[in-house]
C-alpha cells in the first residue's frame, strides 16, 4: 500500500541538463521548422502517397449493430469492370490473424468481420478496384445475408446481457469485459470517520479525437523479396509496429512501415493496425499497391478510437475542517465492441486520481462493458481527462453542499509546494508543482473580484453570468507499465517506453536529425532542432529533420500521453553528448590540446582561456569525415560524425501490487482554468465572455507552440463540454455520422481569446526540466466550463452532472429546476 | 454516362481532360492533376479543408463536380508563395503559429485569400466572421485570427508579397 505524502528520500534522477542554466535557444519563440512546407501545400499526408499501378480499396460497412453473417455473395461486385478483388472476412482469415490487443486475455478483433458484426460501420468486406469510385460502386453490389442479433446499446443493461446479446461469448456469459475493485489507502476507515460525505452521479458521454484527416494506409508487396512496405499515418510503428507483421502472418523484418505527416490525431492515430493490415492484405491479394483511406463515415463509425464513455457514482469524504480525506467511486465504462487497450484508460487515471489535492485514500470499482458500438481507443487525455472531470465535479459538489468558497476550499486542500516529490495513494509520484501559485496567477489574470462584481450587476439585470474554476493535473510521460498493470494476468508485461534520436553531422558541418516517431501535428522538428542548436551552438537553419521508417528505426514510442517533447529532448541531448565527445577528441588533435582544456563556444570548439584558438564544427566535421590518416589509430575516431541515443523513461518503477502501482506517470504538469460565460436561459446557448488558462509544464522549449497546444486543447475541451457526442440509439445505430451533426467547435463557439499564463516549475527528473503539455487544455476545460455554467445558473438552482451540455440539455435542466424549485426566471 | 471533356485553368495553367461526370473537383485536383495541397476532411462541405477559389470565389471542392469547373479558373494553395518564398498571408500564418498539423491550412489560406481580396484591411471581427466557415481541430482559431491580422500588417507595410 502506498502512503500518500511527501517522499522523504526521493528516487535519484538522471537529469544532466539542469533547468536553471542560461539557455540561448530553448525558451525562445522560434518559428516552426514544419510550417513552410505545410503552408505551401507541400505536406506529405497519407492520401498524397501515389505509387505506380496503385489500386484503391473501399470498405463495405455493416448496417447492423449486431448480426451473424450467414453468407456473402460477391459475384456481382466481382463482375463489375475495374474491380480487382472483393475480400471478405473469411478470405482475410486465410491470410491474417487477429488484430493486436493489449488486453489480456485479448478480445479477438479482425480487420474484416469474421462470422459476426459487432457494431455499425464494422468492415464486412474490402473491395479493391482501379479507382475508389469503382470500389464504392462494387461495395453496393456485395450481397450480405445477415441474421440480426440483439443489440446492446445501454451500458448498464450490458452488465446483465445474456445469450445472443453477448458480444464475445468466449469471454464469459455476459458483456462485462472486466469488473475490478481497487483500494488505495484506508478508504473504509476514512469514510467511517468522515464528518461530511458528498455524493454525485456523473455522466461523461463518448466523443472522439476526430482529426480533420482520417486514418489510412498505402501498402505494396514485393513478390520477389516477400516484403511489405506500408505507409501509414499512425504513430507507434517503431514501438509495436512488429505486431502488424504478426497480424499479416509474416516475420517482422519483412514489413517496413513508413511514416507520413498526420493531419491531426489527438490519440486516434496512436496505433493504426486495422488500416495497415487492410491495405497490406489487399496489396498481397491484388498484386499491386493498394491505398485504403477511411472516409469520414468510416472514421466516425469504425475508427477504433472513440473516447471514454462513463457513468460515475462518486463519494467524497471530508473531515470537520473541510479537508478532503478519501474518494470512492464506482464507474461503468462503455468500451464498445472490442477492448484494444484493455483498462488502460483507467490505469492512466490512477496516475492523478486525487488531482492536486491531499486526498489520502481512493477506492475504485470499475465495470468495463461491451456494447455494440465502435470500440474505445485514445482521445487526448486517455481517460485522465474524465478523471479530472470527476474530481473537479465532486469538489464543486462539496462547495455547493457545504456552502464553501470554491477558491479557498481548493487552496486549503492543495498539496503544498514544499511537499514534492509527493506520492499519491495509487503509488504514482508527482515530481514537482506549485498549485497555489497557478491558482493565484489565474485569479489575478482574470480579475476574479472584478468579475464577481460584474456578475452581481448582471444578475440584477436578469443576465446569467458565471465564473468557472478548475484546477487539474496533466500527467506526462507514461511508463509502459500502465498498459498492463490493470490486467488480472499481466500478459506481456513490458516496461520500456523509450524514445530515440539519431544525429548526423555531414562533412560541411550541417546536421540531420532522424526521429523515430512521426510528425503528428505537434512540433517534433522544431523541438529537436532547438535542443540540438542549444547543445551545439549551431544555427537552427543548419539542421534538418528526417523520419526513420521501421527498417531504419531505433526504439521509439512516439507522441502520445504528453510525452514526446520530454522524451525527444532527452534523446537529442544524449545523442548530442556523444557527438560533442567526438568533436572534442578530433578538435583536440587539430588544436593540439587536451580534451579537458576544450570548450564549446557558439558553433566552435576552442581552448579554454585562449581566444582565437578554436576550430569550427564544420572544420572538425570535415576532418572527422575525410582525414582519417591525420588522426591517431584510435577506435573512437572512426570516420564520420554521427550518433544515436535511446532515452528511457526518466523515472519509473515496477508495480508492487494492485494497491500500489509504483511510479508510472510522474512528470506532473498542472493547470488552472477560469472561464467566464453567459448563459441565455431562453435558448440554452453558452457564450464565453472571458477565459484565463494558467499552465505549468515546467521549462518550455518553445512558448509559442506551448500556447498553441493550450489554445487547441482548450477548444477541444470546450467541444467535449458543449458539443461533441457520438449518439447511438437503443438499437446501436449511430445517429450522427458526419460533421453536420457531430459538431466540432467553430470559432463562434469559443472564447474571443484564451488568455494564457505560464507558471514554470521545472521537473527535477527530465532534461532541462521539461514537462508534457500536449493534452492539457482538453483535460481541464470540461469541468471548468461546466462549473461556469452552473455558477451562471445558480439563481435557478441548476446542477450539471453530465457533458456535453448542449443547448437542448441545458434547457431541460432549466425547465426541471423551474418546475421542482418553483423558481421563475426574471 | 460517358466521359466528358473539361477545360480548366488551374493556377494559371490550362488543362484539358476527359473525365467521368461524377468526378468530384477535389479528387480531380488532387489525383488527376496531382496538386495534393488541397485536402479533403469531412466530405460533405462542413469543414472547408478542401476550399479552393473557383473564379475567385471560395468553394468547397469536395461538393463540386469537376465538370462544373469547365471553362472556369481555379486557384489552389499551390498558387500562393512557395515554401522558400511565402506570401504575406502564409508568412502571417508562420509567424503567428496559425497552424499545427497543417491539414486545414490550405483551405484556411484560400478562404482568407478571398477575404483579403475583398477587403485588404479587415478588422478582427471581420476575420472571425469569415473564419467561422471552416474548421480547424488543432489551433482553437485564435492564432489563425492573429495570423491574418499579421498578414494585413505585412501587406500594408510592404514587407511581403500579396
Amino acid at each position: 500500500m502506498a502512503q500518500a505524502g511527501k517522499i522523504q528520500s526521493p528516487p535519484p534522477g538522471r537529469q544532466r541538463e539542469r533547468p536553471e542554466q542560461r539557455l540561448n535557444v530553448i525558451g525562445t519563440r522560434m518559428l516552426r521548422k514544419e510550417d513552410p512546407r505545410f503552408l505551401a501545400g507541400r505536406g506529405r499526408f497519407i492520401d498524397d502517397i501515389m505509387l505506380p499501378n496503385m489500386a484503391h480499396a473501399a470498405a463495405l460497412r455493416s448496417p447492423h449493430a449486431h448480426a451473424r453473417i450467414r453468407s456473402i455473395d460477391k459475384s456481382a461486385a466481382q463482375a463489375l469492370p475495374g474491380v480487382v478483388a472483393v475480400i471478405t472476412g473469411e478470405d482475410a482469415a486465410k491470410e491474417t490473424g487477429p488484430l493486436p490487443c493489449f488486453a489480456n486475455p485479448p478480445v479477438e478483433q479482425r480487420a474484416i468481420a469474421l462470422g459476426k458484426v459487432r457494431h455499425v460501420g464494422e468492415p464486412v468486406a474490402l473491395i479493391v478496384a482501379e479507382t475508389r469510385y469503382i470500389a464504392e460502386d462494387a461495395a453496393a453490389l456485395v450481397k450480405v445475408d445477415y441474421q440480426p442479433l440483439p443489440a446492446v446499446s445501454d451500458m448498464v443493461a450490458a452488465i446483465d446481457s445474456r445469450g445472443d446479446a453477448v458480444l464475445h461469448p468466449e469471454r464469459g456469459p455476459d458483456n462485462v469485459a472486466e469488473h475490478r475493485n481497487y483500494v488505495f489507502g484506508p478508504v473504509e476507515e476514512e469514510f467511517a470517520r468522515a464528518a461530511h460525505i458528498v455524493k454525485r452521479r456523473l455522466r461523461w458521454s463518448r466523443s472522439g479525437g476526430q482529426p480533420l484527416e482520417t486514418a489510412g494506409a498505402v501498402a505494396s508487396f514485393d513478390d520477389g523479396s516477400g516484403k511489405f512496405v506500408i505507409y501509414v499515418n499512425g504513430s507507434m510503428y517503431n514501438y509495436v509496429g512488429f505486431t502488424i507483421a504478426t497480424a499479416l502472418k509474416v516475420p517482422s523484418h519483412l514489413v517496413n512501415i513508413v511514416p507520413v505527416d498526420a493531419g491531426g490525431s489527438f490519440g486516434s492515430k496512436l496505433f493504426l493496425h486495422k488500416v495497415s493490415v487492410l491495405a497490406a492484405l489487399a496489396a498481397r491479394i491484388a498484386g499491386s499497391p493498394v491505398k485504403y483511406i477511411e472516409d469520414r463515415i468510416d472514421n466516425i463509425t469504425a475508427s477504433d478510437n472513440h473516447g471514454s464513455d462513463r457513468t460515475y457514482d462518486v463519494e467524497l469524504a471530508l473531515d470537520a475542517d473541510h479537508r478532503m480525506t478519501a474518494l470512492r467511486y464506482k464507474v461503468v465504462d462503455d468500451y464498445g465492441a472490442y477492448f484494444q487497450y484493455g483498462l488502460g484508460t483507467h490505469g492512466n487515471g490512477f496516475s492523478q486520481t486525487v488531482g492536486p489535492y491531499k486526498i489520502r485514500a481512493v477506492g475504485a470499482e470499475l465495470y468495463a462493458v461491451f456494447t455494440n458500438k465502435c470500440q474505445q481507443g485514445a482521445c487526448r487525455g486517455f481517460g485522465s481527462e474524465v478523471t479530472n472531470f470527476m474530481i473537479e465535479r465532486i469538489v464543486d459538489a462539496a462547495v455547493e453542499d457545504l456552502k464553501l468558497d470554491p477558491v479557498a476550499f481548493r487552496r486549503d486542500n492543495f498539496i503544498r509546494p514544499d511537499e514534492f516529490p509527493y506520492q499519491i495513494p495509487t503509488g504514482n509520484l508527482y515530481d514537482s508543482g506549485n498549485y497555489p501559485g497557478a491558482l493565484d496567477m489565474a485569479l489575478e489574470m482574470l480579475d476574479y473580484e472584478g468579475w464577481r462584481q460584474k456578475q452581481q450587476a448582471a444578475r440584477t439585470q436578469g443576465r446569467y453570468v458565471g465564473i468557472g474554476l478548475a484546477s487539474c493535473q496533466e500527467k506526462g510521460v507514461f511508463s509502459a507499465t500502465e498498459f498492463w498493470m490493470l490486467n488480472r494476468d499481466p500478459g506481456f508485461a513490458l516496461t520500456s517506453s523509450p524514445e530515440s534520436a539519431s544525429i548526423k553531422i555531414d562533412p560541411t558541418g550541417k546536421a540531420v536529425i532522424s526521429l523515430h516517431a512521426p510528425c503528428w501535428g505537434n512540433s517534433p522538428e522544431t523541438v529537436a532542432t532547438m535542443v540540438l542548436a542549444e547543445q551545439l551552438g549551431i544555427d537552427p537553419a543548419d539542421i534538418s529533420v528526417a523520419y526513420a521508417d521501421t527498417d531504419h528505426g531505433l526504439p521509439g514510442t512516439g507522441p502520445g500521453g504528453s510525452r514526446y517533447t520530454v522524451m525527444v529532448t532527452g534523446a537529442v541531448t544524449g545523442a548530442a553528448a556523444i557527438i560533442k565527445g567526438k568533436l572534442k577528441r578530433v578538435a583536440g588533435h587539430m588544436l593540439e590540446a587536451g580534451v579537458e582544456d576544450l570548450e564549446f563556444r557558439g558553433g566552435k570548439i576552442g581552448v579554454k582561456g585562449a581566444p582565437g584558438m578554436e576550430v569550427t564544427i564544420a572544420e572538425v566535421a570535415m576532418q572527422a569525415h575525410f582525414f582519417r590518416l591525420s588522426l591517431p589509430d584510435d577506435p573512437e575516431l572512426t570516420s564520420g560524425l554521427e550518433a544515436s541515443y535511446t532515452y528511457d523513461h526518466p523515472l519509473a518503477t515496477l508495480p508492487k501490487s494492485d494497491s500500489d502501482f509504483g511510479i508510472f506517470y510522474p512528470i506532473m504538469g498542472h493547470m488552472c482554468h477560469m472561464p467566464v460565460v453567459e448563459v441565455d436561459a431562453e435558448t440554452g446557448q453558452v457564450t464565453f465572455l472571458d477565459y484565463v488558462a494558467v499552465h505549468d509544464c515546467g521549462t518550455m522549449i518553445n512558448p509559442m507552440t506551448v500556447d498553441g497546444h493550450v489554445r487547441g486543447g482548450t477548444a477541444q475541451g470546450i467541444g467535449t463540454a458543449l458539443l461533441e457526442e457520438f449518439r447511438y440509439d437503443g438499437t446501436g445505430q449511430l445517429l450522427n455520422t458526419s460533421f453536420q451533426d457531430y459538431l466540432l467547435p467553430r470559432i463562434g463557439n469559443l472564447p474571443p481569446a484564451v488568455r494564457i499564463g505560464h507558471l514554470v516549475t521545472p521537473s527535477p527528473y527530465t532534461e532541462y526540466g521539461v514537462k508534457g503539455a500536449g493534452e492539457g487544455g482538453r483535460m481541464v476545460a470540461p469541468p471548468a466550463v461546466v462549473s461556469a455554467i452552473e455558477d451562471a445558473l445558480r439563481p435557478l438552482g441548476v446542477r450539471i452532472d453530465a457533458v456535453p451540455v448542449t443547448p437542448a440539455r441545458l434547457r431541460t435542466l432549466i425547465r426541471e429546476a423551474e418546475a421542482t424549485r418553483g423558481v421563475r426566471r426574471r | 454516362m460517358s466521359d466528358l471533356e473539361v477545360n480548366v485553368t488551374i493556377n494559371g495553367k490550362a488543362f484539358r481532360r476527359r473525365i467521368e461526370p461524377r468526378l468530384l473537383l477535389s479528387d480531380f485536383i488532387r489525383h488527376d492533376i496531382g496538386l495534393t495541397g488541397t485536402h479533403v476532411g469531412c466530405e460533405n462541405g462542413v469543414c472547408g479543408a478542401c476550399t479552393i477559389l473557383l473564379d475567385g470565389l471560395a468553394t468547397r471542392a469536395c461538393c463540386t463536380l469537376a465538370v462544373q469547373a469547365d471553362g472556369r479558373t481555379i486557384e489552389t494553395v499551390e498558387s500562393l508563395g512557395r515554401a522558400n518564398n511565402l506570401n504575406a498571408l502564409q508568412r502571417g500564418f508562420w509567424e503567428m503559429h496559425g497552424l499545427q498539423c497543417g491539414y486545414c491550412t490550405p483551405g484556411m489560406l484560400m478562404l482568407m485569400t478571398e477575404l483579403l481580396r475583398e477587403n485588404p484591411n479587415p478588422d478582427r471581427e471581420t476575420i472571425r466572421a469569415r473564419l467561422n466557415d471552416n474548421i480547424c481541430r488543432c489551433t482553437g482559431y485564435e492564432d489563425i485570427v492573429n495570423s491574418v491580422a499579421r498578414a494585413v500588417e505585412l501587406m500594408r507595410s510592404g514587407q511581403a508579397a500579396r
